[in-house]
């Protein structure tokens, strides 16, 4: 799958979706549920919550391990997808769609500093070697 | 470098994702863990256990170095073809390594190992035999692969497979195995379904596994042998055991012979010592996953009580995380205790294992 080039990425699988209302929404790529196979369990954060820069702040579990989720920039949780708690499974059939949480910015000049989809590329490809 | 299997190829071919398991490239699984876990259960599903290694010890009064060598009794072992499932211990009592003993005549009786532990497994068994039995011949066979078939529809699609096979097995009850041609088919598993493991030719391997994809034998990986093993409760030396724990604090007292008079590398070690915990099986009640080595807490009469798990996990049958861990022995079946996951205190409650056992829930 290719990595959509309207997100911004982290170096540890999270994806970064600037939304119109000033809102982010966050989730975990692709690759990360590829690594983990079949999703199971997902915790997410608390409503209201404030997350510093690539603080724990959620989990995402599958068969095989526990992963941590990294809040790629600092802010305030507004909402969570708490369908994921149902059906974690979401992850798996569409990484890109299955958001996790979402965040008012309390520094917007960290999301410059993101990855975008061809630098995230590199990434991935330097994991592979 | 890595081992390979004789399968190696064919689980490339079927888009295999493979892992490094204790040295052995093998098949984690073939896209979803989970839908092999559930072919099994409904269906039918194949793994590719050649990276086990059978044994063979040939010669005059085998029986005689195996009353010694293991922790199970081989005089249970009497129609051709039986099977017995034992620790060899060491004389410390903790388990070398876990195993199933065929008896096929007086004089050939065949074990078959663990992977990781084949090695040294070899090593012990070559070295008791120059002490206690020197005419005995004991042989690696490498030469040989192993699939396990297993599923409500195991039997019938290897009858599928391997025609003229029906006949020559369906009469086999648990735990009994038979020839046919050039396969040893065994009535044994690792799931808690029925089925066959079958031990055949490694250069037939690769054929035999296509001709049962062709019947519709699904192929699952080494992920779903674990979450189905676990559901079965079923020990995974290396986790729920290991040379340091006797068979009696995991849930294996019941393969050691305690009964009779004979003597075996081990019991010294065993007899009349107070087994202060006991494997006992756990349901998560809370949301989250059990994994090995986490700990295990509860109260009881205002003293702290602490143990560990051994193997946890999701089960995809249940729906909810289980475990097995070994607890204090005060602690009894439908007491609740708590899980330290990370930060926090997750409720579990205790359980007779298994958990599940042919298709259907036992908690």
């Amino acid at each position: 799958m290719s990595v959509p080039t309207n997100l911004k990425y982290t170096e540890s699988h999270e994806w970064v979706r600037p939304e119109v209302d000033g809102t982010v929404t966050i989730g975990v790529t692709h690759h990360a549920q590829e690594l983990l196979g079949d999703m199971v369990f997902v915790e997410l954060p608390q409503v209201g919550r404030t997350l510093a820069q690539r603080e724990e702040c959620a989990v995402a579990e599958s068969v095989k391990a526990a992963a941590d989720v990294y809040s790629p920039i600092s802010g305030e949780v507004t909402e969570v997808n708490a369908d994921l708690e149902a059906e974690p499974e979401k992850i798996n059939e569409d990484a890109f769609s299955a958001w996790l949480f979402k965040l008012k910015p309390t520094n917007p000049d960290e999301l410059d500093k993101l990855l975008d989809a061809a630098s995230y590329e590199e990434v991935l490809a330097n994991e592979a070697h | 470098m890595l081992k390979t299997t004789p399968l190696n190829q064919s689980h490339r071919d079927m888009n295999a994702k493979m892992v490094d398991f204790g040295g052995w490239d093998m098949p984690l699984h073939y896209g979803s863990q989970l839908d092999e876990h559930h072919s099994v259960r409904k269906d039918a599903g194949m793994f590719d256990v050649s990276h086990m290694l059978p044994i063979d010890i040939k010669g005059d009064h085998v029986r005689d170095f195996l009353r010694q060598l293991v922790a199970n009794n081989v005089d249970k072992l009497t129609l051709p073809g039986k099977a017995l499932y034992s620790c060899m211990l060491n004389p410390h009592g903790g388990v070398i390594d876990d195993l199933i003993i065929y008896y096929l005549s007086e004089t050939w009786f065949r074990i078959v190992v663990n992977a990781g532990t084949a090695d040294k497994d070899l090593a012990w068994m070559l070295a008791k035999r120059d002490e206690l039995a020197p005419n005995l011949e004991i042989t690696s066979r490498r030469d040989l692969a192993m699939i396990a078939v297993q599923g409500p529809n195991a039997r019938s699609k290897v009858w599928q497979a391997i025609p003229g096979s029906q006949a020559a097995t369906e009469e086999l009850k648990l735990f009994q195995s038979a020839e046919f041609e050039e396969y040893f088919i065994a009535r044994t598993g690792y799931t808690g379904e029925d089925g066959f493991e079958i031990i055949l030719p490694a250069d037939g391997a690769a054929d035999f596994w296509r001709a049962l994809h062709a019947v519709g034998v699904a192929p699952a990986g080494l992920g779903a042998r674990d979450t189905l093993r676990l559901e079965a409760g079923m020990n995974l030396y290396g986790h729920d055991m290991d040379e340091t724990t006797s068979p009696m604090v995991s849930g294996l007292a019941w393969t050691v012979d305690l009964k009779t008079e004979r003597d075996f590398i081990g019991k010294s070690a065993l007899v009349d010592v107070p087994v202060e915990q006991r494997l006992r099986g756990l349901v998560l009640l809370d949301r989250g996953v059990l994994r090995d080595h986490q700990k295990v807490v509860a109260q009881q009469d205002g003293k702290d009580l602490e143990g560990e798990i051994t193997s946890g996990g999701f089960s995809p049958t249940i729906g909810k995380s289980i475990a097995l861990a070994r607890l204090p022995a005060q602690i009894s079946i439908d007491d609740e205790v708590s899980v330290l996951v990370r930060d926090r205190k997750l409720r579990a409650k205790v359980v007779k294992y298994p958990f599940v056992r042919n298709g259907n829930v036992l908690i």
